[in-house]
């Protein structure tokens, strides 16, 4: 059953903290939307409602990770990673042990319009050199996500939809930090999809089969540090490459690809994603209007490789 | 008492010499800035090489992060830098970095020096603090130019929101900034008022006056709710002459003849 990715990590969230007493959550004021509220009911001594201040709300947490916590501060990403500044100083340079847990990313939030939409939020933090960033694509793999996250020592960035992902990972699913995960093989080309648009790549790849187009699907959970290796042995196989991202092509997903092929393995590419501000519309509608729904990647897939 | 102001008068010296080892830094606001220190870590503080880096010691958060020669300064006086270490301040190789950098040297506590962040920094280790039920206490020094971004007044909101009364906060107040003094790029006045507005514990003092310091960081250990606030008044370059305006001498390093002139009023005053 489609599920939002803010709700696995709401849930998951607030089963870790019986395990680790020292996961502390920050929110300003939209715990509802993040889910972090799950964790909020649960823990509420460790839990922190900062109201509507995401600066302070960035420095605190690197606070309380250099005191020995380990804080998730949640928000809507384009607010919190907005304030980028202070994730770089605070945060990334004081080598603060935060997750960074942005929702409501991309388009596919809908209605709202543009200004709750995060379209650069990768592009931002790609750029801190110990930033960790991850984007699941589907419930299994958000909770994986999660518990990673949970262990892991550093600066991290967990980037989630507002809409409910299908599945795309069965039970037996491991979660393999740092490692692209192939859910489709194909020898024609490859697809380098993440977040809430690797299902949509996965149909569009699957009904290009009958156009006589054989195209791998990678999921690209771990966004930083890139699956270096693989992204170049796959443009080695395939010769034609294609990124798919609710965000900006530059400095995302196709930007991180493009960065990687052009000193390794010079390539075509064709990058699917963002171009021009977002809007408001149903999330259907919108990915329709900017071409990441199954048709539009379908289509211009078709194109790039004719 | 007069021997901290010695102590501060030596640091003086120390902050003259590593900032012309160095050719660039910040003499002014260091050098308003050290007996604030001097107290804050002589008298309360206590840091030692061995205390450094334990769970429960009491942390300082400098956020105006320019003034940094002056906490290594003292750190070399608690033993935590070797005293020849200081004159690589600056250089490639060295781990005093121009602005404080945790990474570099984790007794800085945090990275700043971009301005208005250190305030919500201190604020979270006061968090830290409650939510273990420790007793140490979180110092966060400020300049008075930093306190015009957003950000600080964020914080001024929310510590005393969070009843920290861990949380000791002392302002640098030496009415300059880069761009000219304080009260006229952007007043903060009337500072105290709209401190106490916010619930803050206020106290205002002579930021030069070591017994005063003293005085009032001995009443901010109490716990009474509300997180504490001393405005030190102080004057710009502190101790050289030359160097007592509120703007000359923000961002630029003494030559060989300044250093010369300053060294000698500062050890005029050792006598």
């Amino acid at each position: 059953m489609a599920k939002a990715t803010r709700v696995s990590f709401g849930e998951q969230l607030a089963e870790l903290g019986a395990t680790h007493p020292e996961v502390v959550v920050f929110d300003a004021d939209l715990s509802k939307s993040t889910q972090s509220q799950l964790f909020a009911a649960k823990y509420p001594e460790r839990f922190f409602e900062m109201g509507i201040q995401e600066h302070n709300m960035i420095g605190a947490a690197a606070g309380m990770a250099l005191s020995g916590k380990k804080p998730f501060i949640c928000s809507f990403s384009t607010f919190v990673v907005g304030r980028f500044e202070v994730i770089r100083m605070s945060i990334g340079y004081s080598e603060a042990n935060v997750t960074v847990v942005g929702t409501h990313c991309g388009v596919a939030i809908g209605e709202d319009g543009y200004s709750q939409m995060a379209l650069e939020d990768i592009a931002l933090m790609r750029t801190l050199p110990n930033m960790t960033i991850i984007q699941p694509a589907d419930d299994r793999e958000a909770k994986a996500a999660v518990r990673f996250l949970a262990d892991h020592k550093s600066p991290a960035f967990l980037r989630l939809t507002r809409q409910g992902l299908e599945d795309l990972h069965g039970d037996d699913y491991e979660f393999r930090f740092g490692k692209a995960d192939v859910i489709r093989e194909g020898s024609d080309a490859v697809i380098f999809a993440t977040g809430g648009v690797v299902y949509n790549a996965l149909k569009a790849a699957e009904e290009l089969e009958s156009e006589g187009l054989n195209i791998r699907v990678v999921n690209i959970h771990t966004i930083a540090p890139l699956d270096v290796e693989y992204v170049v042995q796959a443009a080695k196989e395939t010769g034609r490459v294609i990124t798919v991202e609710d965000h900006s092509i530059i400095g995302g997903l196709g930007g991180a690809v493009a960065e990687v092929l052009g000193e390794r393995q010079p390539t075509l590419m064709k990058r699917i994603g963002m171009t021009e501000y977002g809007r408001s519309g149903t999330p259907e509608d919108l990915y329709v209007h900017f071409g990441l729904d199954k048709n539009g990647i379908k289509r211009q897939v078709a194109e790039f490789l004719k | 008492m007069p021997a901290l102001q010695r102590s501060a008068n030596e640091m003086r010296i120390d902050i003259i010499r590593m900032l012309h080892a160095a050719g660039s830094g910040h003499p002014g606001g260091s050098l308003s800035l050290i007996d604030i220190l001097t107290v804050l870590f002589l008298r309360y503080i206590k840091r030692t090489k061995e205390n450094a880096q334990d769970p429960d010691r009491h942390r300082l958060v400098l956020s105006k992060g320019h003034g940094v020669p002056a906490l290594y300064a003292v750190l070399a006086r608690c033993g935590v830098i070797p005293h020849e270490d200081l004159l690589t301040l600056r250089q490639v190789d060295s781990y005093l970095q121009g602005h404080p950098h945790n990474g570099s040297f984790p007794p800085v506590e945090a990275s700043t020096g971009s301005l208005g962040q250190g305030l919500s920094i201190a604020q979270g280790m006061a968090m830290a603090a409650k939510l273990d039920r420790k007793s140490y206490k979180v110092y966060c020094v400020m300049g008075d130019g930093e306190s015009q971004e957003g950000q600080v007044w964020e914080a001024l909101l929310s510590a005393p929101h969070h009843k920290l009364d861990n949380l000791i906060v002392v302002l640098d107040y030496n009415k300059g900034q880069i761009d000219g003094p304080t009260n006229q790029i952007l007043n903060l006045e009337p500072l105290g008022d709209k401190l106490r507005a916010f619930n803050w514990d206020v106290q205002e003092i002579d930021g030069h006056d070591m017994q005063a310091i003293d005085d009032a960081v001995a009443r901010a250990q109490e716990e009474n709710g509300l997180p504490h606030f001393i405005i030190a008044n102080t004057v710009k370059g502190k101790g050289v002459s030359f160097m007592e305006h509120p703007t000359e001498w923000h961002g630029k390093a003494p030559n060989a003849v300044e250093t010369e002139a300053a060294i000698k009023e500062l050890e005029a005053l050792l006598n």
